[in-house]
Formats: structure tokens, sequence, C-alpha cells
């Protein structure tokens, strides 16, 4: 048995410099940064030092990165805090369809607050057409949050493009949810002109509870958290040192080697992909064939279900995910595969893979040994498999 | 894993009684591929009892179980017998299911009950 971790896009192992450089600020550096004695100094500086090297992996300006606990956080941060404070100028927000649950259920809350929200339908392969951006637009259209890339799907948004539109059409800011991306491919907020953009630490080998949303200089957001003076008064709460330093570091560290890492796991991704499709029958790729995260494999297999699949998979030492109704806690199908047009019943035979830079080939293979006999016994077993 | 109980994955692993019968005496259906499960029971009747019990079952972990759980609890037993079997006895053989899995019993049970009604209503038809 192998023990194939394929659930980088859950959540991604600490590296080493980042647990090494965090633990001082587990121990002896635990001074609160808005101390005036010498207990705040070193935490201080780290935090600042931290908010350089986020700022440095979007090509920002260190005083527009604002620090969160998640991308959830910052999420709720933009689309809240942009409908809040704009609220005179127009109560209108347009999202996506594919949108994560942070932005789909913030603005169904800003709808019981009396707001109205658009939601943009994408194509079969999960792709926002610009033009259909600019037809949702209003006048009073205060915010359009359209996300980078998905983590359900893979598909990569051509964001440039629906900026210039965004831009083009009224004064509505630009936000989008970079959680997928940031870490782990080129994302740069003036190339894309974005207004703000959500990042989470534990997408790029950081640790889980640290987030950014990237507020453009001169843009005003009510803040959700209120409190004392940190981040600028925008978002309130003594920091989490040593998750920041974390952050940072894990953000320094993903910057230096994006390329190098994409080039290790596209070709496992192209690999898994292929050998999905042509050893197993109806199997079916979701969200673009190319225009995709670089660790991103997300397929349906007809007739059998997620949750029995993981199970099995689990058993036999592979970690995935899946888009599954049994596998939500919620028990909700998942409106992102429902949004390109997958029917229900094929959509709760979601599996989802993703790879990181532990993967090898070996790990591809492996999974290739053990999947199609799971298959084969799950759809033994179903009533709508009628065999061949 | 969702906090299945060693007699739930048990089943999941090694489920009993998969499988259709040719000639089958009733055939029962519940769920569908949309909300996540679906069971299928084929049924062997003889002298007033279920002599075979066969299922199919497309769904989770918990499905597949409680389908097993039911086809093992019904064989040997008679019609009325078999009737009387709950999703709450199917739940507590199973020693617990997680709350939101509880469902899954219901339509194993329900299954049963549909093809020992296939069953009863071919023999009104004569």
């Amino acid at each position: 048995m192998r023990d194939v971790y394929f659930d980088y896009g859950a959540t991604t192992p600490l590296r080493d410099e980042v647990v090494e450089a965090m633990l001082p600020y587990l121990r002896e550096q635990f001074g609160n940064p808005l101390s005036l004695h010498r207990y705040g100094d070193a935490p201080r500086q780290a935090v600042e030092d931290s908010r350089e090297k986020v700022a440095q992996l979007i090509g920002a300006r260190n005083n527009e990165i604002y620090f969160t606990a998640s991308g959830s956080e910052a999420n709720n941060m933009a689309v809240k805090g942009i409908a809040l404070m704009n609220q005179k100028k127009g109560k209108h927000l347009v999202v996506s369809a594919i949108e994560h649950l942070s932005v789909i259920n913030a603005a169904q809350t800003m709808e019981k607050l009396g707001f109205e929200v658009t939601r943009v339908p994408v194509d079969k392969q999960g792709m926002v057409d610009p033009k259909d951006v600019e037809k949702a637009m209003r006048d009073d259209t205060t915010l359009v949050s359209i996300m980078h890339a998905s983590s359900e799907i893979g598909t990569i948004q051509p964001l440039a493009e629906i900026a210039k539109v965004v831009k083009g059409r009224s004064r509505a800011y630009f936000h989008t949810d970079a959680v997928a991306t940031v870490g782990n491919i080129p994302v740069d907020v003036r190339e894309l002109g974005v207004d703000l953009l959500s990042l989470a630490g534990n997408q790029f080998y950081g640790p889980k509870g640290t987030g950014a949303l990237y507020i453009k200089r001169a843009t005003r957001i009510l803040p959700l958290i209120d409190g004392g003076i940190q981040e600028a008064g925008r978002r309130a709460g003594t920091e989490n040192v040593p998750g920041l330093v974390g952050l940072g570091v894990a953000a320094e560290l993903a910057a230096a080697d994006m390329e190098a890492r994409a080039d290790q796991v596209v070709p496992l991704r192209d690999r898994l992909i292929e050998r999905l499709s042509s050893e197993i029958d109806h199997v079916y790729l979701t969200g673009h064939p190319s225009i995709r995260l670089p660790g991103h494999v997300s397929v349906v297999v007809e007739f059998i279900e997620g949750e029995a699949m993981l199970l099995l998979l689990n058993m036999q030492g592979v970690a995935a995910s899946s888009g599954s109704t049994c596998t939500s806690r919620a028990l909700k199908a998942s409106h992102v595969l429902m949004a390109i047009g997958i029917e229900p019943g094929l959509a709760n035979g979601s599996l989802l893979l993703t790879l990181g830079r532990g993967n090898t080939v070996e790990d591809v293979d492996y999974l290739m040994g053990v999947f199609p006999p799971i298959v084969d016994r799950l759809r033994q077993m179903s009533p709508l498999y009628k065999g061949d | 894993m969702p906090t299945y109980s060693e007699k739930v994955m048990d089943h999941f692993t090694n489920p009993r009684n998969v499988g259709e019968i040719e000639d089958a005496d009733g055939v029962g259906s519940e769920g569908n591929p949309v909300c996540g499960d679906m069971m299928t029971f084929n049924i062997k009747v003889e002298d007033g009892r279920l002599s075979d019990v066969k299922f199919k079952t497309y769904g989770c972990g918990a499905a597949i179980a409680c389908s097993s759980m039911v086809s093992e609890m019904a064989i040997g037993k008679t019609l009325e017998e078999a009737k009387q079997i709950t999703n709450a006895d199917v739940a507590k053989e199973l020693e617990g299911l997680p709350k939101n899995k509880l469902h899954c019993s219901n339509l194993g049970a329900d299954a049963l009950h549909k093809a020992i009604e296939d069953y009863e209503s071919g023999l009104e038809e004569g």
C-alpha cells in the first residue's frame, strides 16, 4: 500500500522553513505587536516583514495588504465591506454562478439586507464570458466578484478582460477570490486590474488560519471586525503573529519556486487526466481541459457515488475529495457542477484530485492501479450500471 | 471519513447479497441518483417467507451498508415480519449511523417493502 495525498486543494503541508520561522513566535517571541515595550518589537517587525512578502507575491504595495484569518473571511470582508460602504451609490452586486460558498452566501446575506444580486452563468467548461458580466451590470452595480480559478473544477477565468469590461461599464469595484491561484500561478494585481483580491496561506504551503485581502489604495470598505487599530483600523484583533510569519515565508518561497513547481506538477496532472479518461470508461473531465489550475483533476464517474469512492480509496491509502451530495456536510449537491450543466445524478459521481509539490509519477500510477478495481466493484453493485 | 461504526464499515466493504434475481417474485426501488442514493431489491418468496433477497445500490457508504443490512435482516423472515422491519431497526443493527445518514436506513426498509408490495400485487392480479 502507498500513502498518497491528492487533496492539496483542501490544504497543503507546511514547508520546513515555514515551521522553523514560526517557532520563535510560538515560544519566546510571544509579545503583542501593539505593545510599546520591547516584547512588542520583534513581533511587530515580523508582521510587517510578512506584509511585504505577501505584497510582493501579488505585485501590491505593503499598505494594500490586510491580514485575515482565512480566504473566506477575506471574501466576506470584500463583498460586505464594499456593498455596505457604497450603498448610497447603489445596491446591486454581480457574482458568478460558480463562486466559493463564502462569496455566494455573503451575497445571499446582502440580499436579505435589501441588496440585489445577479449571478453570471458560465459555459460548460466553467468559463465566464466577459460579455455576460457586462450584460449583468447596471448603473447601480457597486461590486463585481468573479473568482480567479475554481477550486472545484479548476477553470481559470480571463480576469484581465473581465476587469476591462467592469471598469469600462461603470465605477463598480472588481473583487476576485484568488484563493486557489495565489502562490500557485503568477498573480499580479496591476496586470489583472482588480480592486480587491482574496488569498489564503494554507493553499501554498503556509499555515491554516491565515489569509489576506488586497485592497487597492483609496478604496474604502466598511470593516467587518470593528475594534482596535490593527490593519489600519479595517480588521481589528490581536494579530496571529506566528501564523502571519509562516504566511510571509510561504509567500516568499512560493514566489521563488512557482515555475519549478508548475513544471513538476502539470505533467502529473495531464498524465492522470489522460489515464483516467482512457483506462476507465464513462469518466468525464469537468472544467476547462487546458486553462486550468496546474495540479487540478476533477472528473465525474458515471453509475457510482463519490463518498463510496473516497472511502474505498482511503482504505487503499489515497486521500481525495468529491463534490457529491453525500460528501457535503450540508447534504447539498455542488452548485458548481450544477452551473456547468452536469446533471445531478452524474454530479454525485464527482471525484476531485488535487496534486502538489509532494506528488510523483509513482503516485499517479499507484492510483491508476487501485482505482479501476474500485470503480468496477462499485459498478457491479449499482442498479444504474448495465455492465459491459 | 464520516464517523461510521465498525459494523457499517464491515457491511460497506463486505456487502452481503449483492446482485439480482432473474426470476424474481418481487422488485422494489427507492431513491434516485439525483438525491445521491438509489436501492433496488429483488426478492424470492417460498411458503410465505423470503427465501432469497438481493440488492443493488448506488450511493454512499451508509447507503450500501443499509441495503446490505436490510437484506441480511430480511432473508428467512415471513412477509409480515419483513414488513415490520423499520429504519430504526436497521440503524440499531448497524450500531448507529451519523445523523445526516439516517435517511439511508429509510430508503433500505422502504425499497424492501416495495418489493414485497410488488410481489403481493402480482398475487392479486393472479
